[in-house]
């Protein structure tokens, strides 16, 4: 059985089918940061003391990580670009350059963490640090999710460009869309967490 | 989007670098913002206001919103209203307690 719209536009929507799909479950993503969020208010609004996130957290290395992200957002889009312009090769340097800096974001991650473990501040220690560890740590899996999908488009998944190239266009569209909400999760996961 | 000639590709290309160059400028005012000591009000609102004009941009043009159909339009506009309702609740009962 073949599978419909995966290329053209089905006439209803206007749109192929990956690609409501991945707004719908993005759609569905913003309900769910968005319970945490609420969630932080809440804390710190009922809160009679809550502490300045700089003066806990590490700025310097959430500044950098804010970076790896932005430019890993910028290399999938010239991921995506490369291949409307048929050039595989470009496209195969710019997710690799995507996932690399997935790594590198991670890599930042387990640093941070540790420092934190390492001055005995885990999720139980107060409400601020609990909200910390649940919201960058739910950001982190989707990170790690983004990474393996990427994994499967720079290897065996990239097979398809071949027999099919304008639905493995359509693909590295759809991951892009979810690679940017993360990135997008983390641009307000940043001051609000780490600065304010 | 896959239709685009080579040519409207490569204008989007340069677009997506400016939008780069204009994302990285932003967190490094974000970051310099936090240490004029505002008051706490002025930060919060300072920080978000930062924030929504950054993820704006990666919206309108990493995720190309900015020409999108109108379908994906009134999915995220009911999702917006979801999402504030859920920001506001809380704030809605710290109000009343500091009334």
């Amino acid at each position: 059985m073949q599978i419909p719209y995966t290329v053209e536009a089905r006439p209803e929507t206007g749109l192929y089918n990956a690609k409501l799909g991945v707004w719908l479950f993005l759609a569905s993503e913003v309900m769910l940061f968005g319970a945490l969020f609420s969630t932080l208010i809440l804390l710190r609004t009922g809160a009679a003391e809550w502490p300045r996130g700089s003066e806990i957290l590490n700025v310097p290395l959430a500044t950098l990580n804010t970076m790896v992200l932005i430019s890993s957002s910028v290399s999938m889009v010239l991921a995506w670009a490369a291949l409307r312009l048929q050039d595989f090769k470009k496209f195969r340097l710019w997710l690799g350059a995507t996932f690399a800096l997935g790594v590198g974001f991670m890599i930042i991650k387990t640093i941070e963490y540790g420092s934190k473990f390492e001055h005995h501040l885990y999720p139980s220690t107060d409400n601020f640090m609990a909200i910390y560890f649940t919201l960058t740590g739910l950001h982190g899996l989707h990170v790690l999710g983004g990474m393996i999908v990427m994994a499967y488009f720079l290897g065996p998944g990239s097979k398809m460009w071949k027999s099919e190239p304008e639905r493995f266009t359509n693909r590295i569209e759809v991951v892009g869309l979810y690679w940017h909400f993360v990135d997008l999760v983390w641009i307000f996961l940043f001051p609000t967490l780490y600065l304010l | 989007m896959a239709g685009h000639s080579a040519e409207e590709i490569k204008k989007e290309t340069r677009i997506y670098i400016l939008v780069f160059v204009a994302l990285a400028a932003l967190t490094l005012v974000t970051v310099g913002v936090s240490y004029l000591h505002l008051s706490l009000g002025a930060a919060i609102a300072l920080a978000l206001m930062i924030a929504a004009i950054k993820g704006s941009l990666v919206a309108a043009f990493f995720m190309h919103l900015i020409s999108e159909r109108k379908l994906i339009y009134a999915v995220l506009m009911l999702t917006l209203v979801f999402f504030l309702a859920l920001l506001f609740l809380p704030l809605g009962g710290y109000a009343d307690r500091v009334s």
